[in-house]
């Protein structure tokens, strides 16, 4: 299929679902994601946030409706009335437009940073090593460790390892951005960091999908925050209209559970 | 009783019996890891028939002496009209039989591994063979080293099996050399010193292996 014209979404979610086994967790999704949009997914615990970005990546498979990354069908290949599963080769053709960045990293511990880096660039896009390498570095110069790019992972803190994944996604320049809850497994006062290097990136232009629990960021960054709840897209709009505007009550007891354990000082 | 006198004479034999203990314990060790590879990764498979084969092949290999596989392929091989050469048949029967026992092995490793790992290498791309052998099995090696080493001990001694289809490694060169000099005390008390030598050699390769991947991070 050809590449999707400056305005068309880069990532269309359509009537989609998702089973696991008699239970339900996603529920009709729809959603449109354009060129720079900046999307953040909000909402409680076991509420399928993470579920949804996997549906995205195809790392879960959904059991029904569309996912269509530049507008082709991820996963699989729909023929008349029959759904396949689409070759291994064909997923990696759709995926290649896209990154993820995980909750836990997922670092390859046996490599360096730049090992993490490259190692995509030489074996997928085939540069020769001495081109990765120098591309490799300027993507840890971007996210500021070209000073740590001979360091393990388990070399590195929290934060730094998760600003090597983030290098890591970039590196095969995706069109879109995923990240599953990046800063929930850092030590508070390395989250900062991370959430920098992503506003960096929101102002570069880059398109991205945010599971989030950083309320701050979401208003900030966001330019469409959806709140799901119980597998369902409850509301979806600009920031303001989302934390400002009339809310279901859900949303309100999820935001003021929020303030709650947040406020230390009334 | 324990007379050396006719041990230095026969040490250039003796010599060629370790070299065949260590050529057959090598390709054990070597064969054992593609296939205990392979077939751990079908094991893990979400593959159907894959996985059970797998498992069958497990189960068979594990189940059946070494000794027994030996013979089976010595003797019965040919009566069916396979004539393989006995040193290319012991060879694959100790290395199959090892690749069942290392797949276990290595299972524990790559089930111990994140599952986050594989997902990042597919998210970046690589392919399933690339995550196996160089993102998930550098890992696994480390990760189940004393296991690996422990069995590599026990593949050198079942080399000494090998000595019932006639080739001489060093099991059964002392055996022939104890009787041609009537003298087993001197031969057995030879090979008994040569197998605990390597042994101890490789247990303390394995002690230094862990404690410098330790040290380094990685393997
Ligand atoms: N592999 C799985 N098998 C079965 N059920 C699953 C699986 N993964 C998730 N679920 C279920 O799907 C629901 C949504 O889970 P999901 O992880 O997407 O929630 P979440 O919104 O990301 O929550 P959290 O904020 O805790 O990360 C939960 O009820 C969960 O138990
Ligand atoms: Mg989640």
């Amino acid at each position: 299929m050809n590449k999707s014209s400056a305005n068309e979404p880069i990532v269309q979610v359509q009537n989609m679902n998702k089973s696991f086994g008699e239970n339900q967790v996603l529920k009709n999704i729809n959603l449109n994601v354009h060129p720079s949009e900046v999307m953040c997914l909000i909402g409680p615990s076991g509420s399928g946030k993470s579920t949804l970005l996997r549906c995205i990546a195809f790392l879960e498979q959904y059991t029904g409706g569309t996912v269509l990354i530049e507008g082709d069908l991820i996963g699989y290949n729909d023929n008349a009335d029959q759904r396949k599963l689409a070759s291994t080769k064909e997923l990696n053709r759709v995926r290649r437009n896209m990154g993820m960045v995980f909750q836990q990293f997922n670092l390859w511990p046996h490599m360096t940073a730049l090992g993490n880096v490259t190692e995509a660039l030489v074996r997928v896009k085939k540069l020769n090593r001495k081109h990765a390498n120098e591309k490799g570095l300027a993507l840890l110069n971007k996210v500021g460790l070209s000073e740590r790019a001979n360091h393990y992972p388990a070399q590195l803190s929290g934060g730094q390892q998760q600003r090597v994944a983030i290098a890591r996604a970039l590196a095969m320049e995706p069109s879109v951005l995923l990240f599953d809850e990046p800063t929930s497994a850092l030590d508070p006062e390395l989250v900062g960091e991370v959430l920098q290097v992503m506003k960096d990136l929101a102002n570069d232009g880059m398109t991205m999908i945010v599971v989030t629990h950083e309320m701050g960021f979401a208003a900030q960054v966001a330019d469409t925050v959806v709140f799901l709840d119980q597998g369902e897209i409850l509301l979806k709009g600009s920031p303001k209209d989302v934390f400002q505007g009339p809310k279901p009550p859900r949303l309100q007891q999820f935001l003021q559970n929020y303030m709650d354990r947040n406020a230390f000082w009334e | 009783m324990l007379d050396f006198s006719t041990l230095p004479a026969a040490l250039p034999i003796l010599w060629s019996g370790v070299k065949m203990t260590l050529f057959l314990s090598t390709m054990a060790v070597v064969l054992g890891l593609i296939v205990g590879t392979l077939m751990c990764s079908a094991r893990l498979s979400k593959n159907y028939p894959l996985q059970l084969f797998a498992r069958f092949y497990i189960t068979l290999f594990r189940g059946v002496p070494l000794l027994v596989q030996l013979m089976i392929s010595y003797y019965c091989l040919p009566l069916i009209g396979i004539n393989i050469p006995a040193l290319v048949a012991a060879t694959g029967c100790i290395g199959l039989c090892a690749g069942a026992y290392m797949a276990e092995i290595l299972r524990g490793g790559f089930q111990s591994l994140p599952p986050g790992q594989k997902e990042s290498a597919l998210m970046v791309g690589l392919s399933n063979s690339h995550i196996l052998f160089f993102i998930e099995l550098p890992q696994v090696i480390k990760l189940t080293i004393p296991g690996l080493i422990n069995e590599t001990i026990l593949l050198v001694k079942a080399s000494s099996l090998i000595s019932v289809v006639g080739i001489a490694e060093l099991t059964r060169t002392a055996q022939n050399l104890a009787a041609s000099n009537f003298q087993p005390f001197q031969f057995y008390l030879t090979a008994a010193a040569i197998y605990f030598v390597l042994n101890s050699a490789i247990s303390v390769f394995g002690f230094w292996l862990e404690k410098r991947s330790n040290n380094r991070v990685i393997v």
